[in-house]
C-alpha cells in the first residue's frame, strides 16, 4: 500500500464518518419530532 | 494478496452508497407515494406523513442496493450500467448487501413504530417482491419480467393511501393497477432502442426473446387496461372532473403514443424516435396523472 492509497483511505473514512454523524443527527431531531406528535396526538 | 485485489481494501465513497440506492428511481417513487397519501381522506400530521416518505425513500434505496447486490454481473455486461459502483470495482459486494439488508430493515422498523403497521407490512411486501420475486426469481427467466417487477414499482401510492388511513380503499389499489400496467408500455419502449445491450447480458426481454413485432403488439396491448385503470376512477366518483379531465387527456395522447409504436416497423437505420417519445412521454405522464389527483382531492375538499 503507497502512501497515496493510505492517504485515500484516510479522506474516505473521514467524509464517511462525516456523513454517517450528520445522519445520525438527523435521525435524532426526526425520532424527538416524532415522539413529541405522538405525545400531542395522545397516542402514547 | 495479488495486485487485483488491492482495490477492496480502500473503503467505497459515501456517494457510491448513494448511487446504490438509484436516486433517480426513488424519485418517481417518492412522488406517487406522496400522492397516494395527499389522496387519502384521512390528513396525517406532516411529521409523521414525512417519516412515512422517508421510510417509502429509504425502502425503496435498499431495494435498489440489493437488486445491484444481486446483479453485478448482469450490470458488468451493460454499457448503461457499467459504471455503477459494483462492475465498476468501486465497492466490494459484502458492502451492498450489509448495506441494502440494513436499510431495508431499518426503513421497515421506523415505518412500523412512528406510523402503523398496515403501511410497514406492505412496504415490507414491495421491498421482498421487488428482491426476490423480480430480481432473483423472474429477471433471468421469462421475458414476461418486468410485468410482473412492476408491481413492485407500484407499491409506493398504496403504502401511502396506508400511512394516512391505516387501511386499503378501491382508490390506492387503482393507482396501484395503473403504475402496475403503465410499467411494462413504459419499459418495452426502453428495451426497443436498448435492446443489442440487454441482448449482450442475456436477459429475457421481450424484443430479444419473443423479436420486435411482439413487443410492439404487447405495448399497444398493456396500454389498453392501463388506460382503464387510469380514468376509472372519475365514472367511478371516486375523484372529481379536474382528475378526469387531466386523466383522460393525457391517456388519449399516452395511447396515440403507444399506437404508433405498436402500429411501426423498424427501418434500417431507424433511430427509434417514436420509441424514445413514448419512454419520455410515459414518466411525465405519471407525474402529470398522479399531481392531478391530489389537486383534485384539495379542490374537491
Amino acid at each position: 500500500m503507497t502512501p497515496d492509497d493510505q492517504d485515500l483511505i484516510r479522506r474516505r473514512q473521514k467524509s464517511r464518518a462525516l456523513v454517517m454523524a450528520l445522519l445520525l443527527g438527523a435521525f435524532a431531531i426526526l425520532v424527538f419530532a416524532i415522539a413529541l406528535t405522538k405525545i400531542r396526538q395522545g397516542m402514547v | 494478496m495479488t495486485t487485483a485485489e488491492t482495490p477492496l481494501l480502500i473503503p467505497a465513497d459515501w456517494r457510491d452508497f448513494l448511487a446504490l440506492t438509484k436516486p433517480r428511481v426513488m424519485t418517481l417513487v417518492v412522488f406517487t407515494g406522496l400522492c397516494g397519501m395527499l389522496a387519502a381522506p384521512v390528513p396525517i400530521h406532516p411529521v409523521l406523513g414525512f417519516t412515512a416518505i422517508l421510510c417509502i425513500a429509504l425502502g425503496a434505496g435498499a431495494a435498489g442496493a440489493l437488486n445491484q447486490w444481486y446483479e453485478a454481473d448482469l450490470d458488468a455486461a451493460m454499457r448503461r450500467t457499467q459504471q455503477r459502483p459494483l462492475p465498476a470495482g468501486r465497492m466490494d459486494r459484502q458492502s451492498a448487501l450489509h448495506f441494502g439488508v440494513g436499510l431495508a430493515a431499518f426503513s421497515v422498523i421506523l415505518m412500523g413504530f412512528a406510523v402503523n403497521l398496515a403501511a410497514a407490512a406492505i412496504l415490507t411486501v414491495s421491498i421482498l417482491f421487488y428482491v426476490l420475486v423480480y430480481t432473483v426469481w423472474l429477471k433471468r427467466r421469462t421475458p414476461q419480467n418486468i410485468v410482473i417487477g412492476g408491481a413492485a414499482g407500484a407499491f409506493p401510492p398504496l403504502i401511502g393511501w396506508a400511512a394516512a388511513t391505516g387501511d386499503v380503499a378501491l382508490l390506492p389499489v387503482l393507482l396501484f393497477g395503473l403504475v402496475f400496467l403503465w410499467t411494462p408500455p413504459h419499459f418495452w419502449a426502453l428495451a426497443l432502442f436498448v435492446k443489442t445491450d440487454y441482448a449482450n447480458a442475456g436477459v429475457p426481454m421481450l424484443p430479444v426473446v419473443a423479436g420486435e413485432r411482439v413487443t410492439r403488439h404487447q405495448i399497444g396491448l398493456y396500454t389498453i387496461p392501463m388506460a382503464l385503470a387510469g380514468i376509472a376512477p372519475w365514472p367511478l366518483g371516486l375523484t372529481g372532473a379536474i382528475y378526469g379531465i387531466v386523466a383522460t387527456v393525457t391517456t388519449l395522447v399516452f395511447a396515440l403514443l403507444a399506437l404508433r409504436v405498436a402500429t411501426r416497423h423498424t427501418q434500417a437505420d431507424d433511430r427509434m424516435k417514436p420509441e424514445k417519445r413514448l419512454f419520455s412521454y410515459s414518466i411525465l405522464y405519471l407525474f402529470v396523472v398522479f399531481g392531478a389527483l391530489v389537486v383534485d382531492r384539495w379542490v374537491m375538499a
